[in-house]
C-alpha cells in the first residue's frame, strides 16, 4: 500500500502563510501575544502543537532540525517530534546544537550559545503571564495594551512574603524591549538570562491557547524583580557527575532506592560534547 | 445686604417658619412669624415663652439646622455678612466651623469615641492642634466635673447628666464668636448648672455672644442680658 | 475660590423605558462627603457608577479637577488615563468586599498592589506601607500574609478600604460600605471611615439606604426617588427639617432603637 503523501511539513500552504503572518507580527511587536488560527495537529494539545506549527511554518528543505525536551534529545516527545518532521518534511535532523538551524524545545534553552543563523522555537502551555491572577481574557488584553503590570509584582511580592524570597523557579516573567511582559514558557529561571540579547530569533508557540509571540535577535529581556530582592541566577551546589560542568543546569537523578542521587547536565548534547572533549584531552 | 452694626453678631429680621406635613395631607403648621431681634458681642439673649411656642425652631434656624421660612438671619463674619437662609451647605458648614457653635439639649452619641475625644475633636475643628485640643477638652471636662475615669469611655453608657456635660464641653471647646444653647442645663444638678453659668460668664467677658433658651428660671436670671418673648411671634396654640 | 473637585451636569441613564437617572446635577468640593440616599430602585447605585465612570451615561457630563488643576470631563479621558485615575486619585469601596479585593492574594499584596502599579519596586517599603495601613484600619499586623478569604466580613471591608486609600486618593466612592455587616461591626467601620475622611481630607460620595450612616459620615445629602433628586442640602437639615414629601416619609419611617 502506498503511504498517503503529506504536504511539506504537514500543514497546507495557506496555513503556513497564516502562521508566518502571525510570526511577522510577533517579531514586529516583541513579546506581544499574537492570536493565530491554531490547527488540529496529529498530536493532542499539551504535546507541543504550538511549537510544531511554528516549526512547520518556517522549516525548509535545507534546514537541520534539533528537538529537545527538558534539554534531552532522547525523550519520547523529542523523538516523536523529530520523527514527525523527518517523515513529513524529509529534513535532516541532529542532536548537535551547533549543527541545527532550527531548534524546537520544551522547557529548556540549550547551554551552547546560539548564533544568528539559528531559530529557537519554544513550546508554550500558557502564554499569558497574568492569567494566574486575572482569569478574564478581556481584562488581560487591556492590561497588556495599557502596560498595567502592577499585578505581576504582586505575584513576586507574594512569593517573598510566603517564602522569604522569590520562589518562582520556572516560567519566570520577563519584560521584553521595555514594553510587554511575557511568560518565557516553563524554562527554569536559570535560562532567563539567555533570552536577553540573544543573536538567534526566538519564537514561542502555544497551540491550545492559539498564541504566537517572539523575541527578535538582540532584544533586551529583563526578568522582573524588586530593588531589594534582585533577580538571581540559580546556583547549583554540585557539578555535573558526567562532565564536571559547573555552569549548566543540572537535573537531579535518583540512582538507587537508598536515596542515592547524582546531578547531571540537563542539556544532553552539551554534556556529551564536554565529555568527548575531556576524553580527547585525556587521550593526548 | 445691610451691614451689621459693629458689635452685632446675629440679626434676625422678620423670620417666619411654617412646617408642611406632607404625611398628613399637606397640613400646614405655622410656628412663628415676624421674629426680629439681634445678639451683640458679649451679651446673652434668652428666648422666653412657654414650651412649644417655637423657641427651639428659631435656634435651629439660626444654626442652619432648620430651613428658614421667610425673613433673614444674618451672621457677622468679619466685615462680611452671612445670610444663613441662602448660604448653601458649604457656607453653613464654614460658619459652623468658625463663627457659630451649638449646644443641643441632648448629646447625639456616636459609637466608639471617648468623651474627651468628642470634645477634643470640636477644639481641633476650630484650629487647635491635637495636643492643645486635648488639653482644652480635659480642662472643660474637669470644670464640668466629669470624673476622669470616664474621659476615655464613649458616652453611650453615661447618665443623661453626664452626657449633657460632654455635650456642653464640646460646644464650648471651640472659638466661636456666637454660641447657641438649647436648654443646655435641663438635666444638670445645681453644682453643674453653676459651672455652666461660670463658663458662659467667662466667654461673655471675652466677647462671645449667646442665644439661648433656659428652662430653669434661676439660670436664666443669672445669665440673661435680654429676654425675647417668643410668644409675641408665635403662631402656635399653646396650653 | 477653587473650582469644585467634581461637577456633575445633566446626567441621564435609561434602560429601555426605565429611567434610572434623570438630569442629575451636583457639585462636590474637596474634602466634602456627600451621601446619596434612597430606597431600592431609586437609581442611587446607578448614579454612583455613572459618576465613577463604571457605566456610560446616555447624556450629561462629569468633570473632575485633576491633581494638576485641570478640569477634565471624564469622557475626554483615554481608557489608560481613566484606569490610572481609578488606581491613584480615586477609590471605590464596594458593598461586597470580594469585588474590591483579590481574595487569594495576601492582605499585604492587596494593599501593595496600587503601589506596585504606580512603580513601587522595593519590597521592604511596600510591605512597610501595607503594615502601616493595616494598623490604620485596625487589622492585626500578623494577618498581613493571610489572604482575605480567611477574613471576616468586617475585616474584608476594612482591608478594601486600606487597599483603596494607600495611594492617598482625593475622592472615594462608597457603595453601601456597611451593608450586610453586623451592627457592632458596622459601628467600628463607620467610626473608621469617619476618622479617615476627616484625617485625609477625603471627598467622598457614599451611597446608602441607611439614614444614620448618612448622618454620621456626610456633610451633604441627595435624596433620590425613581431616578430623580427630590431633595438636597446639608445632611442635618435634610434629616431634621425635611421639605419634600418623600424625604419626610423616609425620615419618619426609620425606627429608633
Amino acid at each position: 500500500m502506498n503511504p498517503r503523501p503529506y504536504n511539506f511539513a504537514y500543514l497546507d500552504e495557506q496555513t503556513k502563510r497564516m502562521i508566518r503572518r502571525a510570526i511577522l507580527k510577533a517579531i514586529a511587536i516583541p513579546g506581544y501575544q499574537v492570536p493565530f488560527a491554531s490547527r488540529e495537529m496529529p498530536m493532542p494539545y499539551g504535546w507541543g502543537t504550538g511549537g510544531v506549527q511554528v516549526t512547520a511554518a518556517i522549516i525548509g528543505p535545507d534546514d537541520v532540525l534539533k528537538v529537545i525536551d527538558q534539554g534531552a534529545d532522547d525523550t519520547t516527545n523529542a523523538v516523536s517530534i523529530r520523527a514527525f518532521f523527518a517523515k513529513t518534511a524529509n529534513v535532516a535532523t541532529t542532536t548537535d546544537t551547533t549543527q541545527a538551524t532550527i531548534i524546537q524545545t520544551r522547557h529548556r534553552v540549550p547551554e551552547t550559545p546560539l548564533s544568528a543563523e539559528q531559530i529557537l522555537v519554544y513550546q508554550v502551555p500558557i502564554p499569558e503571564p497574568l492569567r494566574f491572577l486575572e482569569p478574564r481574557e478581556t481584562e488581560t488584553r487591556t492590561m497588556h495594551a495599557l502596560a498595567e503590570y502592577g499585578v505581576m509584582h504582586v505575584k513576586l511580592y507574594e512569593d517573598i512574603a510566603r517564602h522569604g524570597h522569590i520562589a518562582t523557579t520556572y516560567a519566570y516573567p520577563a519584560r521584553v524591549a521595555d514594553r510587554y511582559i511575557m511568560d518565557p514558557s516553563p524554562i527554569p529561571k536559570f535560562d532567563n538570562p539567555k533570552l536577553d540579547d540573544c543573536p538567534a530569533l526566538q519564537l514561542f508557540g502555544a497551540g491550545r491557547e492559539k498564541r504566537i509571540y517572539a523575541i527578535p535577535p538582540h532584544t533586551r529581556v529583563v526578568s522582573l524583580d524588586f530593588e531589594d530582592h534582585p533577580f538571581e541566577r540559580t546556583k547549583f551546589d554540585a557539578a555535573c557527575a558526567f562532565c564536571g560542568a559547573t555552569d549548566s543546569f543540572l537535573d537531579e537523578v535518583v540512582v538507587d532506592d537508598k536515596g542515592g542521587r547524582m546531578f547531571v547536565c540537563s542539556d544532553t548534547d552539551y554534556c556529551e560534547k564536554r565529555r568527548a572533549a575531556k576524553a580527547k584531552d585525556a587521550a593526548e | 445686604m445691610n451691614a451689621l452694626a459693629a458689635n452685632e453678631l446675629l440679626r434676625v429680621e422678620s423670620l417666619a417658619k411654617t412646617f408642611t406635613l406632607h404625611l398628613h395631607g399637606g397640613a400646614r403648621l405655622p410656628v412663628v412669624h415676624g421674629v426680629s431681634f439681634s445678639v451683640a458681642a458679649g451679651e446673652c439673649v434668652v428666648l422666653g415663652g412657654p414650651s412649644g411656642v417655637g423657641k427651639s425652631s428659631i435656634l435651629k434656624m439660626a444654626f442652619g439646622n432648620y430651613a428658614v421660612g421667610e425673613g433673614r438671619i444674618l451672621l457677622a463674619d468679619g466685615d462680611r455678612v452671612i445670610d444663613v437662609g441662602r448660604a448653601g451647605a458649604a457656607g453653613i458648614l464654614d460658619a459652623r466651623r468658625r463663627i457659630v457653635g451649638y449646644v443641643s439639649q441632648f448629646l447625639r452619641v456616636i459609637p466608639r469615641v471617648g468623651a474627651i475625644d468628642v470634645v477634643a475633636a470640636a477644639a481641633q475643628e476650630s484650629g487647635l492642634d491635637r495636643a492643645a485640643a486635648r488639653e482644652r477638652a480635659a480642662s472643660l471636662l474637669a470644670r464640668l466635673d466629669l470624673p476622669e475615669r470616664l474621659w476615655s469611655v464613649p458616652p453611650a453608657t453615661f447618665s443623661g447628666g453626664e452626657q449633657q456635660r460632654v455635650n456642653i464641653a464640646r460646644g464650648f471647646a471651640g472659638r466661636h464668636r456666637l454660641l447657641i444653647l438649647d436648654e443646655p442645663t435641663a438635666s444638670l444638678d445645681a453644682a453643674n448648672r453653676g459651672a455652666v453659668i461660670d463658663l458662659i460668664a467667662e466667654r461673655k467677658a471675652l466677647g462671645t455672644g449667646f442665644l439661648a433658651t433656659f428652662h430653669d428660671e434661676d439660670v436664666r436670671a443669672r445669665v440673661a442680658d435680654r429676654i425675647v418673648d417668643v410668644s409675641l411671634f408665635s403662631d402656635r396654640e399653646v396650653a | 475660590m477653587m473650582a469644585p473637585l467634581l461637577s456633575v451636569r445633566g446626567l441621564n441613564k435609561r434602560y429601555g423605558s426605565i429611567v434610572a437617572c434623570r438630569d442629575i446635577a451636583f457639585e462636590l468640593e474637596e474634602g466634602e462627603a456627600l451621601a446619596i440616599v434612597g430606597e431600592s430602585g431609586s437609581g442611587k447605585t446607578t448614579l454612583l457608577n455613572l459618576v465613577a465612570g463604571a457605566l456610560a451615561a446616555d447624556s450629561g457630563e462629569v468633570v473632575y479637577r485633576m491633581r494638576d488643576g485641570a478640569a477634565r470631563p471624564l469622557s475626554s479621558l483615554s481608557e489608560a488615563e481613566r484606569r490610572a485615575l481609578m488606581r491613584t486619585d480615586w477609590g471605590f469601596v464596594h458593598q461586597d468586599a470580594s469585588r474590591g479585593l483579590r481574595m487569594n492574594v495576601s492582605a499585604g499584596g492587596n494593599i501593595g498592589e496600587r503601589l506596585m502599579a504606580i512603580g513601587g519596586r522595593h519590597y521592604g517599603r511596600i510591605r512597610a506601607a501595607a503594615l502601616d495601613w493595616l494598623a490604620r484600619v485596625e487589622i492585626a499586623a500578623e494577618r498581613v500574609d493571610d489572604p482575605p478569604s480567611t477574613y471576616s466580613g468586617g475585616m474584608r471591608q476594612r482591608l478594601q478600604i486600606a487597599r483603596n486609600l494607600v495611594t492617598g486618593p482625593r475622592l472615594v466612592f462608597m457603595d453601601e460600605p456597611t451593608g450586610g455587616l453586623d451592627v457592632s461591626v458596622q459601628a467600628r467601620l463607620l467610626d473608621l471611615l469617619r476618622g479617615l475622611i476627616a484625617d485625609m481630607g477625603l471627598a467622598a460620595i457614599i451611597v446608602t439606604h441607611d439614614l444614620a450612616v448618612a448622618r454620621l459620615l456626610s456633610h451633604r445629602m441627595l435624596v433620590m426617588k425613581q431616578g430623580e433628586v427630590i431633595e438636597s442640602g446639608l445632611t442635618d437639615r435634610v434629616l431634621d427639617d425635611p421639605q419634600a414629601p418623600y424625604t419626610q416619609l423616609l425620615v419618619s419611617s426609620v425606627l429608633a432603637a
